[in-house]
């Protein structure tokens, strides 16, 4: 936190701030002592921020024009892309907002575990962000269904079902869920108000999130605890702002080429066509940001079995910071772990792209293996690579590899001081 | 900026895998130039026009269209027809209104505001007329279908005779581009079956090309905006961020850390 008491200049700021700290809290994060070698990867958190607000803006505007009945909602989502004001706009940065979304937060996860972000002291900030991570999910699962579509009404139907695999229950819950005995209009008014509630939810969280952040401040590429402020810090802003900044702006370039020039690629063409309870279609697949998670519930082939599976892929990522073993948090000084964390990630693609394939076959087997593998990285290889594994040494601080004369982490390798700190 | 470029990769890496899973789908589509295709891509007007002739003259007998409207064709972007000559095509359909002050529908000219007329009066009665198969509504069609235009294009020219083996029932024709190759729409197109006003020889290629690019615009009528606003906003993104990449740079000239 901040190093100093913070006042107010002026006497009405001061008034004000000894009543409700706002100014405290914006000098605190303004002054935010931030570790000065953040690398790129550490931008998504404010990327991921953008990402939240413009789906709720760009929400807001649609949720005024579309209808939430099974009778008018395919209609009414055309009658946006037509003859609403720049409707086709906010619906295209919505729907592909979606998917820039799951794109960044894949990033900011995959950051988080190369850089052992995960680990003490920061296990709360942690599983918020894999509450957030689940909860975007089901508002992507929710919101794919509104334009009832083949692909929205066929995926509620495949994703609802899962829930009758608890024994007993899974029947009567499925009804209860559904409002009705299958997908139909009570199905989606409730989808639509869920829809509408989970974003301001999320929002709730993110503040956990980056609260929780700011108790112990930022994890850095080289893992180590850091005084603040100190020679290794800079000040939030303006450092930080225009660095995040400048990697928004790159990620918005992308995610206006995705609005302006394939607004549909990452859709499924199915969604175009009007939601048809008599006809199924050929492949059901969920949007590609679930198609790992889709990939492992089908590899199992005991429905229930299946989605505990699945359930447990995700929640697995919880009990991460007690998993991994290794006193050492970032995998620049994990030789090992470095390589098993770049199979990981293959392993992941991998069952992306089987997640999209029919579950037969040499996809099938391919799909068993890469969720053994997924459920073996996070239960075997984690614990033990970190008895095992020989680190290379960890500098004391960030300066001193660039002091030491050479900003080359080879240099510091050489000395071999704190070995195991 | 290095690790920009590795974003960059995983992001096509991302979207590589997404593209492969998509295509893997059917035989090699026909190919053809359209106008509309890339970021500079407008429609061609005359191509519109002519391809409207062709959905009236041939397609709209079984095919509805029904999230357009007859206004639109005046539309920027779009056909761009006179109001006379769009009013001239809208009275030319017969609207059912009403219930007027006795409580009587009736029927009326079309004007400019109205939907595009359906074919059917329902699903089941445009069912019952084709053989139980019902022809999907074409205003979004292009979108639809996983091959696009392209499919819509090939799918238009690719009938043939069924290959030994291939028995069809009655109604069920053989279509080399169709999911698994049967359907149950008869080749519909055949040179010289529409007579262009622009004089353009109508053979079966040239009317797939312009119904193709027809019902491209009816699934996007806002294609020459977007594209139009997406390179203003791609522009304006690359010089912002050209200027807060010097910013930057300057700003964190201050301590010796590298960005």
């Amino acid at each position: 936190m901040s190093e100093h008491e913070y006042t107010p200049k002026s006497k009405v700021g001061k008034w004000f701030n000894d009543r409700l700290p706002l100014l405290t809290l914006a000098n605190h994060l303004t002054d935010y002592p931030t570790p000065k070698n953040l690398n790129y990867w550490w931008t998504f958190g404010g990327i991921l921020t953008f990402c939240l607000i413009t789906q709720i803006v760009t929400g807001l505007v649609l949720a005024m024009h579309y209808i939430a009945h099974a009778d008018m909602a395919f209609q009414s989502v055309e009658h946006i892309m037509r003859d609403v004001n720049y409707g086709w706009l906010i619906r295209y940065i919505h729907a592909n907002g979606a998917s820039m979304f799951f794109l960044a937060v894949y990033i900011h996860i995959f950051r988080s575990l190369f850089y052992g972000s995960y680990k003490s002291p920061r296990e709360v900030i942690w599983i918020i962000g894999i509450i957030i991570y689940l909860l975007m999910m089901a508002a992507a699962f929710l919101g794919y269904v509104l334009p009832w579509g083949q692909m929205s009404f066929w995926g509620a139907t495949v994703i609802t079902n899962l829930f009758s695999a608890i024994p007993l229950v899974g029947e009567g819950i499925v009804t209860w869920l559904w409002g009705g005995y299958s997908v139909d209009n009570p199905t989606l008014t409730r989808f639509f108000t869920l829809h509408y509630l989970i974003p301001f939810l999320i929002l709730g969280l993110v503040v956990l999130h980056i609260w929780a952040l700011h108790v112990p401040g930022n994890n850095n590429p080289i893992g180590i605890d850091i005084k603040k402020p100190s020679n290794d810090t800079v000040p939030f802003h303006p450092y930080i702002v225009i660095k995040d900044g400048f990697a928004l702006l790159m990620f918005m370039i992308v995610f206006a080429f995705f609005v302006f020039y394939t607004p549909n690629i990452l859709g499924h063409a199915d969604n175009y066509i009007e939601a048809n309870p008599l006809v199924t279609p050929a492949h059901i697949v969920p949007e590609w940001y679930l198609l790992p998670f889709y990939a492992i519930l089908r590899s199992v082939p005991d429905k229930l079995l299946g989605v505990i599976a699945m359930l447990s892929a995700i929640l697995i990522l919880a009990a991460l910071p007690w998993l991994d073993t290794s006193k050492i948090r970032s995998a620049v000084f994990r030789p090992l772990y470095k390589q098993f964390y770049w199979i990981l990630v293959a392993d992941v693609l991998i069952l992306g792209y089987v997640g999209a394939m029919p579950a037969e076959g040499l996809y099938l087997l391919i799909a068993r293996i890469a969720t053994a593998y997924y459920f073996l990285h996070f239960l075997v290889v984690l614990p033990v690579l970190g008895f095992k594994e020989r680190t290379t040494p960890v500098p004391l601080s960030i300066t001193e590899p660039i002091l030491g004369g050479s900003p080359n982490l080879a240099a510091v390798k050489k000395k071999d001081s704190f070995k195991d700190q | 900026m290095k690790n920009f470029f590795r974003i960059s990769f995983l992001i096509a890496l991302f979207f590589g895998f997404q593209f492969n899973s998509n295509a893997a789908e059917k035989a090699e589509y026909l190919k053809t130039d359209w106008s509309f295709k890339g970021p500079f891509g407008k429609f061609d007007r005359a191509a519109l026009q002519r391809g409207y002739q062709v959905y009236q003259e041939v397609c709209s007998s079984c095919h509805s269209m029904k999230y357009l409207s007859y206004r639109n064709l005046v539309e920027e972007g779009g056909p761009e027809f006179s109001v006379e000559q769009a009013k001239a095509i809208a009275a030319s359909f017969e609207v059912k209104d009403g219930p007027n002050a006795d409580g009587e529908m009736f029927m009326r000219p079309g004007r400019l505001s109205d939907k595009f007329v359906m074919p059917y009066e329902n699903e089941k009665a445009a069912q019952a007329a084709n053989g139980g198969a019902y022809p999907p509504d074409m205003t979004v069609l292009v979108k639809a279908r996983g091959g696009g235009v392209d499919y819509i294009y090939s799918l238009l020219q690719g009938y043939e005779d069924p290959p030994a083996g291939v028995t069809l029932d009655d109604g069920v024709y053989y279509n080399k581009y169709m999911y698994g190759n049967k359907i149950k729409m008869s080749n519909q197109l055949s040179d010289g079956l529409v007579e262009y006003s622009d004089g353009t020889n109508a053979s079966v290629e040239q009317m797939a090309k312009d119904v193709t690019t027809f019902l491209m615009w009816t699934a996007e009528p806002h294609l020459e905006t977007r594209h139009k606003m997406g390179f203003k906003a791609i522009i304006y993104l690359i010089i912002l961020t050209v200027l807060v990449y010097f910013s930057m740079k300057r700003i964190w000239s201050r301590i010796e850390t590298k960005v």
